[in-house]
This record gives structure tokens, C-alpha cells and sequence, in this order.
């Protein structure tokens, strides 16, 4: 079956089988930041944005996105790049595969929430698993990233 | 793994129950519990289509659409003003953001899930479901129904004077629960519903003079005494039963005090 979808800002048309994920579907177009994790809907590695909003694209047909807008990393780069170097600065990063996905939730946190409290933090990213750090590096490097903005950007 | 042989989205509702008469045709609803199958469907029809993501509300009830994400449901101002807040509080521990802003309301009510947390919600609230064939009936009947080949189109939440109190435990965060529980008083009638037993959840109605009751803890083990409990590996049956009584003393004292204005 065909589908017409905007990526990354691009629009695609591509011919899929109709039980392709998304997941399958946005690396085959070279969106390698995407990751396949647990499988079981729990990890939040696979996140991407439909139309705006953070999905697990690991759980979702490719033909459901049919008309809609994606977005992973790829197409962040500039948003995710200001916000990565203060993960980086507090060590959060170890193995790095859960990163683009915490990332992407951390993005859309910033979007929906500009100044969020700590528990607002950790309740919007607990769908973002982490088997190295415990998740305290990556709370001071956004808690840092919040300061940053607050003071004007100045790193 | 999930296999589908062709994909329909579905232009109508009557499209959509036509094709689902044959087994070998699914319905996507969230798909989130049923990507974790291991099944062959030679259909898959997807109703997402059909303008069923809208809470809408009237003076007298909240229509909630088969297609409403988890999400939507959190974050509605006006539902969870009625409600007091149990719908974002029974959904909020579920998964992530990205999981509630995929799973949808009819296919947590449609699968009557043995460990729903949303099913507990609306058995606390005087909730119908619109079915396309079966038509309006109460939300308790329908929890209690075999699954058959219908389609669940909305929710109608009926508007009342509603107090309610949600309570759930969970052996970690973000995790299925061990154990739910909500208390609701609605025009002053008292009910109670325990789900996750690992069951379908169950409502019970409270006894007139609920509040005045003394030693709530006995009105709560007379309560837990009305339903079953399982074991699976989360919990075992006897520690879902002793955790029923907890919560519902929590929950009726917590919803008496609400009450008294406190």
C-alpha cells in the first residue's frame, strides 16, 4: 500500500506493507536515531513526534501515519543539540542508546511545559527508560538547561 | 509478532462493523496490547478516522469518543473538574506521556482489561457505552458482557453531583497495579470498585449510611468480601484482599472528609 507523509519536514511517499511499524519505516528512510528497545510500548527509545506529539513509534502502523507529520531527531537537531550539551556536562550519557529518545520527550516537555517543576520532570519522563544512570545526571543536566535559558542562554 | 494482511481505515462506523463480523479482522484502537499479540489478521480496520478523539460535554453529560487518547483524557480541564481530578489520577501512572498519548479510552473499556486502570475510573462515575449495534447500556453491564464483535463508538458520562476518590498501588512506578480502588458518592449514593483483582473490574454499592459508620475498616473488609481476588506475579490473591481493604479504608475516609467540607 502507498503512503504520503511530511518527515522531518520532507514529504515522502513510500509503498509499505500494511503491518510495518514506524519505527521500521523512519529507519529505512535513515532516521537511525530512532531505536528499537523493549518492544513492549515501555522504553521510550522509539520516540518520535506525530503531528506534534510524542509517540512510541515501535507500537503504531506506518499506515496510520498516512497524512500525518513526523518528526524524530534528525529533524531537531538545532532544538536538540543546545539541550544535549548539558547532558553531555553531567555525564548522563553512558551507553547513549536511550538518549534520542529522552531527548525527544525532553523536547516536547519544553514545548508543552516551558518551566517545569522536578516532579513534573520526572512524571513527564518515566515513559523514558535508563539502564545506566538512574536517571540523576539527566535531572541536573535539564535542571541546568532551565537555568541556562532562564539566564538569557549564556552558557 | 503481529502479522496484517491489509490495512482499512475506516470511512464510516458501519464500514467498520461490517468488516469486524469476520474474526480474521481486527480493530485498531491505541493497538498498544494488541501489538503485543502473536496473531495473523487478515484485516485491520482503523477507526481513527471517523472524528471519535472529541470529549464533548453538554448541560446534562460527557460524550468521551471510542478514539479519546489516555492523554486527552489527563489533561481535560472540564471532565476532571467534574470527576475531582480520578481520571488524570488513574491514568497518570500509566507507562509514559508517549504511551498515553497513543492508548485510547474505547480500547481500554472495549478489552475490559483485567488490570485497567481506566475501566476502575468510569465504574466510579454513571457511565453508558454507545455501542454501534447494542446501543446505550450502563458501563457495569457492559464490563460484565462476553466479548463479542461490536464496536465501542463513546462514553457517556452522565452529569450528578459526583465526589470521588481514586487510590492504586503498584509495585513500581509507571508498572500494571497490583491493585485499584475508587470511591464515588454520586447524589449521595456510595459506591465502591475494585479492579485489578486481576479481574474485570467490579462495582459495589455502599450502604446508605456509609459515613456514619463507625469503624470504617469493618465497612471496608465487608466490602472486599464481595468480590474475588487472583494471584499472578504481582501479588497473591490473600495480599490483593488485605491491599483492597487498605485502600478502601483510605478512600472512604478520605471521600468522607471531602464531603464534610474539610
Amino acid at each position: 500500500m502507498k503512503i504520503t507523509l511530511t518527515l522531518n519536514g520532507k514529504k515522502i511517499e513510500a509503498e509499505i506493507k500494511p503491518d510495518m511499524l514506524l519505527i521500521d519505516f523512519v529507519r529505512q528512510q535513515g532516521c537511525s536515531s530512532v531505536k528499537r528497545g523493549c518492544e513492549t510500548s515501555n522504553c521510550g527509545l522509539c520516540t518520535v513526534f506525530m503531528d506534534d506529539e510524542p509517540i512510541l513509534s515501535c507500537s503504531i502502523l506506518a499506515a496510520r501515519a498516512d497524512g500525518h507529520k513526523i518528526d524524530t531527531l534528525e529533524g531537531l537537531q538545532e532544538e536538540a543539540e543546545e539541550f544535549g550539551y548539558f547532558i553531555a556536562n553531567q555525564g548522563a550519557e553512558q551507553c547513549g542508546f536511550c538518549n534520542p529518545g529522552m531527548v525527544m520527550n525532553a523536547i516536547a516537555l519544553f514545548r508543552e511545559i516551558p518551566e517545569p517543576t522536578v516532579e513534573e520532570i520526572k512524571e513527564y519522563l518515566a515513559g523514558n527508560l535508563c539502564r545506566c544512570s538512574g536517571y540523576e545526571g539527566q535531572l541536573r543536566g535539564i535542571l541546568d538547561f532551565m537555568e541556562y535559558r532562564k539566564n538569557g542562554g549564556a552558557r | 509478532m503481529l502479522k496484517i494482511k491489509e490495512y482499512v481505515r475506516a470511512e464510516s462506523l458501519a464500514q467498520a462493523y461490517e468488516l469486524n463480523q469476520k474474526k480474521s479482522t481486527c480493530i485498531l484502537g491505541g493497538m498498544l496490547w494488541l501489538k503485543m499479540s502473536n496473531r495473523t489478521f487478515q484485516k485491520a480496520v482503523d477507526l481513527s478516522g471517523l472524528g471519535l478523539d472529541q470529549i464533548e460535554e453538554t448541560e446534562e453529560a460527557f460524550s468521551i469518543g471510542a478514539m479519546v487518547t489516555l492523554r486527552q483524557l489527563e489533561q481535560h480541564q472540564r471532565f476532571n473538574e467534574f470527576c475531582q481530578g480520578i481520571a488524570a489520577e488513574s491514568v497518570k501512572s500509566i507507562v509514559g506521556v508517549q504511551f498515553r498519548n497513543m492508548a485510547t479510552v474505547g480500547g481500554s473499556i472495549f478489552g475490559r482489561f483485567g488490570f485497567s486502570d481506566v475501566l476502575t475510573c468510569f465504574l466510579a462515575l454513571d457511565t453508558y457505552v454507545e455501542l454501534y449495534h447494542g446501543g446505550i447500556i450502563p458501563l457495569e453491564e457492559f464490563a460484565k458482557q462476553p466479548y463479542d464483535r461490536d464496536i465501542l463508538v463513546r462514553l457517556i458520562v452522565k452529569k450528578m453531583n459526583a465526589q470521588c476518590v481514586y487510590l492504586t498501588h503498584r509495585n513500581t512506578k509507571t508498572d500494571f497495579p497490583v491493585l485499584t480502588c475508587a470511591v464515588s458518592s454520586l447524589d449521595g449514593k456510595g459506591y465502591a470498585v475494585i479492579g485489578a483483582r486481576p479481574g474485570r473490574a467490579v462495582r459495589m454499592e455502599l450502604p446508605a449510611n456509609w459515613e456514619q459508620e463507625e469503624d470504617c475498616r469493618e465497612l471496608a473488609v465487608r466490602i472486599a468480601q464481595q468480590t474475588t481476588y487472583g494471584s499472578n506475579m504481582r501479588a497473591s490473591a490473600a495480599y490483593r484482599k488485605h491491599l483492597a481493604e487498605v485502600l478502601l479504608v483510605r478512600s472512604m475516609k478520605k471521600l468522607a472528609q471531602e464531603r464534610r467540607g474539610h
